[in-house]
């Protein structure tokens, strides 16, 4: 954690592996909040279950709501509801918010409550031990899918746009500035906003997968990122393998 | 009757008089004489006129109501809407009821006042959706996992479920549990004669600034509980936490001091939540132990039995749980019998046996139907 953020810390230490992606996407969200000047009494913090639920609790010294697995967005959304001066953040992990949690995610999306929401995608669930997840790709190698996973992960990107987002992003934390100002943008939003962040789990997910060594995870993920502007005109196959990152959906400003 | 504790005294919502409501319609004008701030719930036969009168009634007043995507949602927004400071409630049916199961025990866990009115109906599954039933009696009490106490209370009327209401939300205050309205569907689609008094009695959650949220001096106290936004940068899980709600999942003294107090805060105040009415005990032979609507039913039946000088009595349960053990026992100890009609396979009949040292019949019905009062003069009449 950064020196300048660690006031906005409960704990002096925190609970994550070595080498996890949840070590910097913490970091960056109170950046965000930081550069925003935000008071963080007046804010909310909810998660649900798994490590991107940690994020916020105990860490972040501030209101925060550890919730059921899967249920944040459902928690979060009542007490928006009585409290709207509260400015909620819901940080969870992809099993939580996409696979047990989705309906939930998909009905505060078209509800368009003000919430922002972090999803933390390490594509596996890492605190059970890497069973496979809703955003696994297809092959990839995980507790529960010895063989290969067979079925195709879930853009939950587009899945939030549908259901009627306001604002639906997609970055890695390999790309810290455009994903502080994503996290920046969105808590500014008036709605449902969605930010997808790509967060490497190597003692799960990496291992498994030819990723044991944290380093070589993140320059992966690094280099497999490339932002919309720079896939527009890619072939097929040079998108091949390719995390297209970058907002999807922007409709804040958005009048009839 | 006892008086249950107040804090605060507040002009009814509904001006004072008669009125004649259902017993669902009752309910919301219980929670808005409560000063309920927050209703979310899911369309569910026979608690949706429920959710359906909320939806006019709350916006009137300025409460907030959300027509959830399922019943998960609905108890879990209700919880987070009670930590942001609002009295808050759900309603439901049967399976609505199971669905909730999991949120009830992080309630009990965080101890976040609740009100959960299930209006049963016949189960198992979808069962009879429009038929009554009272089976989850014991769902009530042991739904979620792990060991905890709640609070459930079951009225008889229409005028009784509006103030049992009102009760609901003070009980749920005062001890930061939730609370369940178990009534039936009888008493929720019945009509009938309601008289609203002028003033309603109010317990207001304690808040006390910097006191730690999770925990007490005394083993079986209750802390106070302070809300978000109020900068008293809350740490709330549902996993074991110490008293400032720090995650101790490892550490097997904070587990049983937890439990232990989540148990005793209601087990050892349960003289002060328990009330029940009865009926020709000082000779009687024989006592039925009812609740809920099948209370009319023998109610009419012990009247009738009396004038027929059969040596009768009664006990009318109004709490469930926490459960009559001490009256119980000590109503077990003199008399022949203890008769228990109800519509279940004999849910509260089995939690009798636990404790009466007579002999306790039980007589369950479970097709659908209220117990007429002929029925229980016929079931009674052959134990006496």
């Amino acid at each position: 954690m950064a020196r300048d953020l660690q006031k906005y810390l409960r704990v002096s230490s925190t609970l994550f592996c070595p080498g996890c992606g949840l070590r910097v996407l913490s970091n960056l969200v109170l950046r965000a909040i930081d550069e925003l000047e935000l008071n963080i009494d007046d804010m909310l913090f909810v998660s649900g279950i798994g490590c991107a639920a940690w994020i916020p609790s105990p860490h972040f010294n501030a209101d925060t709501l550890h919730t059921l697995h899967g249920r944040a967005v459902a928690f979060a959304t009542g007490a928006k509801m009585v409290n709207p001066k509260l400015k909620v953040l819901v940080i969870s992990g992809d099993g939580d918010l996409g696979d047990i949690g989705g309906n939930h995610l998909i009905h505060a999306a078209r509800r368009n409550i003000d919430l922002t929401v972090i999803c933390a995608n390490n594509q596996n669930y890492g605190m059970t031990g890497g069973q496979v997840a809703c955003t696994t790709p297809i092959g990839a190698l995980t507790a529960t899918t010895t063989e290969g996973n067979v079925y195709r992960p879930m853009d939950l990107v587009r899945l939030v746009q549908a259901a009627g987002a306001t604002y639906a992003a997609k970055y890695s934390v390999t790309q810290p500035l455009l994903l502080t100002e994503s996290i920046k943008k969105s808590l500014g939003i008036q709605g449902f906003s969605f930010i997808e962040v790509w967060a490497p789990c190597h003692t799960q997910f990496g291992r498994r997968n030819q990723f044991a060594n944290p380093a070589e995870m993140f320059k992966d993920l690094k280099n497999s990122c490339i932002t919309r502007e720079e896939a527009e005109g890619l072939s097929p196959e040079e998108l091949e393998g390719r995390i297209i990152t970058g907002e999807f959906c922007d409709v804040s400003n958005y009048t009839d | 009757m006892k008086e249950q504790p107040y804090n605060r005294v507040e002009k009814s919502v509904l001006p004072a008089g008669s009125y004649y409501f259902s017993g669902d319609e009752a309910v919301v004008e219980g929670a808005l004489a409560a000063r309920c701030g927050y209703y979310a719930g899911y369309p569910i036969t026979p608690a949706t006129e429920i959710l359906e009168r909320v939806s006019i009634r709350f916006k009137e007043v300025g409460a907030v109501f959300m027509q959830m995507e399922d019943e998960i949602s609905s108890i879990c927004s209700a919880i987070g809407a009670s930590w942001a400071g609002a009295k808050a409630m759900t309603a439901t049916s049967g399976p609505g009821f199971s669905l909730m199961m999991e949120g009830v025990g992080y309630a009990a866990i965080t101890e976040t006042p609740v009100v959960i009115v299930d209006i049963q109906r016949a189960g198992p599954a979808t069962g009879q959706a429009t038929r009554v039933g009272s089976g989850e009696i014991m769902q009530a009490k042991w739904g979620s996992h792990g060991d905890y106490q709640v609070i459930a209370l079951s009225p008889w009327s229409v005028d009784e479920i509006y103030y049992m209401t009102i009760s609901a939300f003070n009980l749920a205050e005062k001890y930061r549990v939730p609370v369940f309205l178990l009534a039936d569907e009888a008493v929720g689609h019945m009509r009938e004669k309601m008289e609203v008094r002028e003033e309603v009695k109010l317990f207001e959650r304690i808040k006390k600034r910097g006191a730690a949220p999770f925990g007490t001096e005394e083993a079986s106290g209750v802390p106070p509980m302070p809300a978000f936004g109020e900068g008293e940068k809350l740490l709330v899980t549902g996993s074991t936490h110490d008293q400032y709600g720090f995650r101790k999942t490892e550490d097997s003294l904070v587990h049983e001091q937890l439990t232990s107090r989540l148990h005793n805060k209601i087990v050892n105040n349960r003289e002060e939540i328990i009330e029940y009415e009865d009926y020709y005990l000082e000779d009687a032979d024989v006592v039925m132990v009812c609740y809920g609507f099948t209370g009319r039913s023998s109610l009419f039946a012990v009247n009738s039995m009396r004038r027929d000088g059969k040596k009768v009595g009664m006990i009318r349960l109004k709490t469930i749980w926490p459960f009559a053990d001490r009256m119980i026992k000590e109503v077990g100890a003199r008399v022949k019998r203890i008769f228990v009609p109800e519509m279940n396979k004999g849910q509260v009949a089995g939690e009798i046996m636990k404790y009466a040292s007579c002999d306790v019949i039980s007589y369950g019905q479970t097709n659908g139907e209220i117990i007429y009062p002929s029925t229980i003069i016929e079931q009674l009449g052959r134990v006496l």
